[in-house]
């Protein structure tokens, strides 16, 4: 490799772990992060969000020997919060390892172990994004799902545990791959916690085939330390339908890229999410949705509630290519700020080629309404009662939007959690 | 002489505009006995508003002077909520509308909330729905419009309505109704005051605040104030709108000047 420092901060403690490993697609991605480094803000993708706290930390491979208690206990968080018990299927990892004992696969699906040496699919490019790279250096496990043509599978819960000490960071790179066949469906609820310090760098590489359907509803309720660096690459096929949704409620440090391509006439994404973030803590929601094909729609509401410091991050792309004639695109960003010091910053892109599309956006930024505050005090209500009131109706048409009513149902609960725990 | 229910005695109040403060109350006197309806009328600009925020407690308003008790409380040093807890009803002029969120649940949290610090027993769900029902039937109020987000999509009519399903719900002993009558068809005006009226008891006091005589020919006032640049200029007895509705303000706002 050349001598040429990197523009951003050093990769070296993941890149000098030793056990980058393997194929073209990995050496790739290695020889991309030491050109690029890892982002300070201020690159156009990376605007608003850093990895300065990465800058210096030893990150370490995440051990395999855990306190099995503590797991229990964490996975025990997440049926409370998620509100799906010991029944519901799911697909246990901890430390992005697959955890056997604690899974059980739904019926009627196609599991296969992770294979190291396999490629990605056509259209994701390891050294295409900062998040995308680490991931494919470092990948170890990951679920690797088929759900064949007509089944449809049901709800998935897949759970990520983390656990590290609060001093010696470590970091783990899942990479799950999800097919979902020709008019196949499936819900997957995806909850991530953790307690120590921690980076959780999941890659999810999705497809839907033909009239599938796949409905994908994310937890970061990641511990307090921790920093969580997602990435999600869907493809959809005509017909086919991936509903996404981002709950942001944890880690100190977190951003969840989407990268959506819509392929074929006739395909539908939704990449909904909302965050809630208090004290410190920064969140990331960033998109990419690609109309490559005609007909298709996409759909994005993101709320942000940010309290104290916190400051919430919203890049939304659409692009729209010459071929993609009757495009229906509509995306929507809200923060509503409870403190003077709370930030958002909002980035939406609209990159039109084709000259026969419907695209809306909208963003609003403000404070809790005095009149609406007044109006519910004024009916017995008291005053904390009266804002949390209107935080939930200010979150509640966004995970309204989540057709599977199951997730729907957890999600209304985490974010009940979350105010129970953050503000009640 | 008798302990006054609602008693307010030189009140004064402004809003801040910005750089500039605006006196919009000028010292209102105004004794309302307990079991007693009474009127304020007067033209665009008096205050009436005003009155009624500054006794729900709208902090938009800086009271400069005077005092407002009820049932021998200090109002104006309580919380909006605790007014309400106390008995104060306000009917807004503009029901606000709450996008997001349910009206049967708004309903049954402000009234449990009202409830809990008057010392009485929560209503749970089905108790809640019995009660609520019979009051809708009577305000001839669809079942739709509790399912439906609070006061969005509702029609003039139906959002004074559900002004005075939720003041029933409250149980007030003392309630203000900013101009209910505005934008009420007659239907809708017959059935808002038999609302008010039902409540009319030795232990309930109204104020109601309109522009128009046409209200209290369904909710006959015992007294009518006429309220102008701030101020309570003339008192009389129901006869007052008559009056007022045949030779306008004049006469008293050059009285007053």
């Amino acid at each position: 490799m050349n001598a040429i420092a990197p523009v951003g901060i050093s990769p070296s403690a993941f890149l000098d772990r030793g056990d980058v490993k393997g194929n073209a697609a990995r050496l790739r991605a290695a020889d991309y992060l030491r050109t690029v480094g890892l982002p300070r803000a201020g690159v156009e993708a990376w605007k608003y969000t850093s990895l300065r706290a990465l800058a210096d930390v030893p990150f370490a491979a995440a051990r395999r020997d855990v306190d099995a208690g503590a797991v229990d206990t964490l996975l025990a968080e997440v049926e409370t919060i998620s509100g799906l018990g010991a029944g519901a299927s799911r697909a246990v990892f901890v430390n992005g390892r697959f955890d056997a004992g604690r899974s059980r696969l739904p019926q009627g699906v196609r599991v296969a172990a992770f294979d190291p040496a396999a490629e990605m699919r056509d259209g994701i490019d390891p050294a295409g994004d900062v998040t995308t790279a680490l991931n494919t250096v470092l990948a170890d496990d990951g679920l690797a799902l088929v759900v064949p043509a007509g089944v449809d599978a049901g709800c998935l819960l897949l759970v990520s545990i983390g656990l590290a000490g609060e001093d010696a960071p470590v970091s783990f790179h899942p990479q799950h791959r999800i097919v979902v066949e020709e008019g196949g469906r499936l819900a997957v609820l995806d909850a991530a916690v953790g307690r120590g310090y921690y980076l959780h760098n999941p890659l999810y590489d999705i497809t839907v085939q033909e009239g599938g359907y796949l409905s994908h509803a994310r937890i970061q309720a990641e511990g307090k330390k921790a920093l969580h660096l997602a990435v999600s690459h869907a493809r959809v096929a005509s017909r086919g339908v991936y509903d996404s949704f981002t709950l942001t409620l944890g880690a100190s440090l977190s951003r969840h890229e989407v990268h959506a391509g819509l392929n074929a006439a006739g395909a539908s994404v939704h990449v909904n999410g909302a965050q809630l973030l208090a004290g410190h803590q920064h969140g990331d929601l960033t998109s990419v949705i690609t109309h490559g094909a005609p007909d298709c729609i996409s759909r994005q509401t993101v709320k942000n509630v940010l309290a104290d410091h916190a400051r919430g991050v919203f890049q939304g792309k659409i692009h729209v290519e010459r071929i993609a004639q009757k495009t229906d695109g509509y995306q929507m960003n809200q923060a509503l700020l409870l403190s003077d010091t709370a930030e958002i910053d909002a980035k939406p892109e609209l990159e039109i080629y084709a000259d026969d599309v419907k695209c809306s956006h909208g963003a609003t930024v403000g404070a809790l309404d005095d009149d609406q505050l007044f109006y519910l005090r004024s009916r017995g209500i008291p005053g904390e009662a009266a804002r949390s009131i209107l935080i939930r109706a200010f979150l509640h048409d966004v995970v309204d939007q989540i057709d599977d009513a199951r997730l729907k149902d957890s999600l209304n609960l985490a974010v009940e959690a979350w105010w129970k725990r953050e503000v009640a | 002489m008798s302990k006054q229910f609602v008693s307010i005695n030189g009140l004064c109040a402004r809003i801040d505009d910005g750089e500039a403060h605006k006196e919009i109350l000028r010292g209102v006197d105004l004794e309302i006995p307990a079991g007693e309806v009474h009127a304020i009328m007067g033209p665009n600009g008096s205050g009436k508003s005003t009155l009624s925020y500054v006794l729900a407690g709208r902090e938009d308003y800086e009271v400069t002077g005077g005092t407002a008790t009820f049932k021998g409380q200090d109002l104006l040093a309580l919380e909006p909520e605790e007014r309400a807890a106390l008995g104060l009803f306000l009917a807004f002029q503009t029901p606000v509308e709450l996008p997001g969120v349910n009206n049967a649940n708004f309903l049954r949290t402000a009234v449990n909330a009202v409830r809990r610090a008057r010392g009485m027993d929560e209503l749970d769900a089905v108790a809640f729905l019995k009660a609520v029902r019979k009051e809708t039937k009577h305000l001839s109020m669809s079942d739709e419009m509790l399912k439906r987000n609070v006061n969005v999509g509702f029609s003039g009519g139906e959002k004074k309505r559900n002004e005075v399903l939720q003041m029933r719900m409250l149980q007030p002993s003392f309630a203000i109704l900013d101009e209910t009558d505005s934008g009420l068809d007659i239907d809708a005006l017959r059935i808002v005051a038999e609302g008010v009226n039902s409540l009319r008891s030795p232990d309930f006091s109204a104020l109601v605040i309109t522009h128009h005589q046409r209200l209290l020919d369904y909710i006959v006032p015992d007294r009518i104030h006429v309220m102008a640049k701030g101020r309570i200029i003339h008192s009389g007895g129901p006869e007052l709108a008559r009056q007022l509705e045949a030779q306008g303000y004049a006469q008293f706002l050059s009285e007053a000047a």
